[in-house]
């Protein structure tokens, strides 16, 4: 398994385009200490607001709309869904 | 989702046809969200058409371009049908991505010729009484150089498929399960569980005929002995768009899987 896949065209429009997320989102992700950087989070997330820098995945919150793909999809879950209030 | 994986895979060179749906509106907003590539938007019922226009306009002035219909289910099986029959009659030379998320999901969730047996749509409250339009058998019957299926719930499968699609020469057809979950009714955060439940009850099939030659994906393999498919019960009892599902319409279901297998199993043999 290769992870040099190009992120060229349909991916990639200039971040947050549609506008910042705002206040509406309900729960944000927490990448917790367990992260393996796996980069598969990155792989799912919808929008592409989350990467593996180093070894462990962070996260652009400005832009994340806290789908809750990424917890979902983490194979160690060390993702977790905290609530923004 | 899957236009992410598409874009990573496919690489540069492209050109897009877009039929009208949701990714026509991602587009839509100023000059900082366009895609990446240039993007024909037209009609339904055009996209095949305008594709073969395309890319013969690109040989023409000698350019190596890719060209990519994107569109979904309503836009292939539905309106779209006539031109694309045509085109894959013709063999033009381009890649048709059919996104199915099983109605019209950009207009409110109406039912669509992809939409299976029993689901909930705004126009079929009491659940769907047809079986879906099995679109990648009728695709085959067009004796086309490359017809794949593809599920968003395996990327690294559609990606190598996306791949392979783009070396072939000649009309080349991948659809794609692409989850919805508010046609679907189920939790967004599930998009890529869903999608991987589709596979592993067997209900998508992961299969790739090059030239008439069938392969079935790995991830696909155990669906081809009965006995160890996972019941399709784990698939539909994820989704609310089944919750009006009688004994009698799980049957059928399940008659339609069984079908579809058959129908795998004999074009390998």
């Amino acid at each position: 398994m290769s992870l040099e896949y190009q992120f060229f065209p349909v991916s990639h429009p200039s971040e947050g385009a549609g506008g910042k997320t705002g206040n509406w989102r309900v729960v944000r992700p927490v990448v917790g200490d367990r992260c393996i950087g796996c980069n598969a989070c990155y792989l799912w997330c919808p929008e592409g607001t989350i990467g593996v820098k180093g070894r462990r995945a962070e996260v652009n919150y400005e832009y994340c709309k806290g789908c809750g793909v990424c917890a979902n999809v983490c194979p160690v879950k060390a993702i977790s869904m905290v609530s923004e209030s | 989702m899957a236009m992410r994986m598409v874009g990573m895979a496919l690489g540069k060179n492209v050109a897009m046809v877009v039929v009208a749906g949701c990714s026509s509106v991602i587009q839509g907003i100023g000059p900082k969200n366009a895609y990446g590539y240039p993007v024909l938007n037209i009609a339904f019922a055009a996209g095949p058409a305008a594709a073969s226009g395309m890319w013969r306009a690109f040989k023409q002035r000698n350019k190596d371009v890719t060209v990519v219909v994107w569109a979904g289910d309503g836009g292939t099986a539905d309106i779209g049908f006539a031109s694309l029959s045509g085109a894959a009659e013709r063999n033009e030379d381009f890649i048709y991505l059919c996104v199915d998320n099983e109605a019209y999901m950009n207009s409110g969730g109406q039912r669509s010729g992809s939409t299976p047996h029993g689901a909930v749509t705004t126009t079929t409250p009491e659940g769907k009484k047809e079986n879906k339009k099995e679109l990648l058998f009728i695709m085959l019957d067009h004796n086309i150089p490359y017809a794949a299926t593809a599920s968003v719930g395996y990327p690294h499968d559609l990606m190598d498929k996306l791949r392979r699609a783009k070396e072939v020469k000649g009309f080349r057809y991948i659809q794609i399960l692409t989850p919805d979950p508010y046609g679907w009714l189920f939790d967004p955060s599930k998009t890529a569980e869903v999608g991987k439940l589709a596979v592993q009850t067997c209900y998508w099939p992961l299969i790739e005929v090059v030239n008439g030659k069938v392969r079935i994906s790995n991830e696909s393999l155990h669906c081809l002995k009965k006995e160890t498919r996972r019941p399709l019960k784990d698939f539909l009892s994820v989704q609310g768009r089944y919750k009006k599902l009688s004994e009698k319409d799980y049957e059928e279901l399940e008659k339609f899987v069984d079908d579809l297998w058959e129908r795998i199993l004999s074009m390998i043999s």
